[in-house]
């Protein structure tokens, strides 16, 4: 019985505990990934299947349907740990609540954007992406993603609190994600009209570190005061 | 110590606020002298707090929360001593079971066993014998005991009357006010 852990330690046990209780509530992991498929599919059906037309549309539809499906899950990130009371230990240990946080942050990223990273190929194929801009939907979701779960905890964070926080924090929320959105149909884009688009990679890069760095602390400091 | 007052006195706001969850409207907490605000995590390493709400999960196991709990607080411990402290306290053959299915009382007792398995100087507790049968309560004032013959303090609210349990019991009596 001594204070012998190391910060890695904390991290995996609480990135753990979250991924065990996702898969123990399986509907978490794929009511997002379904509801990304059905807004997907709502698209051709709604502005006709014209081959075309969805290409042009496809890197939109992507983005936004998976902006909209990393929503879903983002009200649950604290929610069970407020109510609980988990969330006033994990403030109560001697280790760092922002740790505590990235890796709660890392466990919503491998339940909800991870999925729909692997599972994009079959998604661009059903808007008829161009194949030449599959490597760059799939790059962009692929550094897009943790930024939406970095940028939707800190929303997350300040409402766990209210009774019904979920509108506000989408409001809070979605005009954070415009940049990301911007970036990165950009450069779905740019890859289809077959030019380069390492520029709009670095920004979204760029957003990510400062994100990384600066989010747990975001985090952190919103969830005190919500426990406050 | 005791905290006793009628409901709504502000016992519990008062033990948040001394174990830095909230903060105080004015003044401020110390601890060995010194203002936990400015090293809370070392102040943290002294403190066990178990509120109203008790930070047990209910879908994961009873063992599975308590080496949740300890590896969050930096302690290490055995499976059998986990397992043998579960049955201590009368958890034996539920270790196993999400803690949803487990009754008020043995939730409770989920959240208790830390209480055997933590070296932090201070317990802050929140109605702690909340839910406990008497066989409950009676193990677990025999554990504040031991605590206070380490060198321990706990500050404790209740509406049971502790006096003749421990003798160096002192209460601070909150009043209500509008």
């Amino acid at each position: 019985m001594h204070v012998s852990n190391s910060y890695w330690t904390l991290f995996c046990t609480v990135y753990k505990k979250d991924l065990t209780l996702a898969f123990r509530q399986r509907a978490e992991i794929v009511n997002p990934l379904l509801f990304f498929l059905i807004v997907i599919t709502l698209f051709p059906l709604a502005i006709g299947p014209e081959p075309g037309l969805l290409a042009r549309m496809a890197p939109g539809i992507i983005w936004v349907a998976a902006l909209l499906s990393t929503m879903l899950g983002l009200d649950k990130i604290f929610r069970d740990d407020y109510m609980d009371g988990s969330l006033e230990q994990l403030i109560a240990s001697p280790y760092p609540l922002s740790l505590a946080v990235l890796a709660k942050v890392a466990a919503h990223w491998t339940t909800a954007g991870l999925p729909m990273v692997i599972m994009a190929p079959v998604f661009a194929l059903l808007m008829n992406l161009e194949s030449q801009a599959l490597g760059a939907t799939l790059l962009t979701l692929l550094i897009g993603t943790p930024l939406l779960s970095f940028i939707g905890a800190i929303g997350a964070g300040l409402t766990v609190g209210l009774q019904k926080g979920g509108i506000l924090m989408s409001l809070l929320v979605l005009p954070l994600y415009i940049p990301v959105l911007i970036f990165a149909t950009s450069a779905i884009d740019t890859s289809i009209m077959s030019l380069a688009y390492s520029g709009q990679l670095a920004i979204l890069g760029a957003m990510l570190a400062v994100a990384f760095v600066a989010a747990p602390i975001a985090i952190s400091s919103a969830l005190r005061v919500s426990v406050s | 110590m005791q905290i006793e007052g009628p409901n709504g006195a502000g016992k519990t706001s008062l033990l948040r606020i001394i174990a830095g969850f909230s903060q105080p409207d004015d003044g401020n907490v110390l601890f060995n002298m010194r203002n936990i605000k400015e090293d809370y995590d070392g102040y943290a390493q002294s403190l066990l707090f178990i509120g109203h709400k008790t930070g047990v999960n209910q879908q994961l196991t009873a063992y599975e929360n308590v080496t949740h709990w300890l590896s969050v607080h930096g302690y290490t411990s055995t499976e059998s001593e986990i397992y043998s402290l579960l049955g201590k306290l009368g958890l034996v053959g539920l270790e196993d079971v999400p803690v949803r299915t487990l009754s008020a009382g043995q939730q409770r007792r989920v959240a208790l066993v830390r209480l055997w398995l933590n070296d932090a100087k201070l317990w802050i507790l929140d109605e702690p014998f909340t839910a406990l049968d008497k066989k409950g309560v009676a193990m677990l004032q025999s554990r504040f005991q031991q605590h206070l013959d380490k060198g321990g303090a706990i500050l404790l609210t209740t509406h049971q009357d502790l006096t003749d349990t421990f003798a160096s019991l002192q209460t601070l009596a909150l009043e209500y006010r509008h």
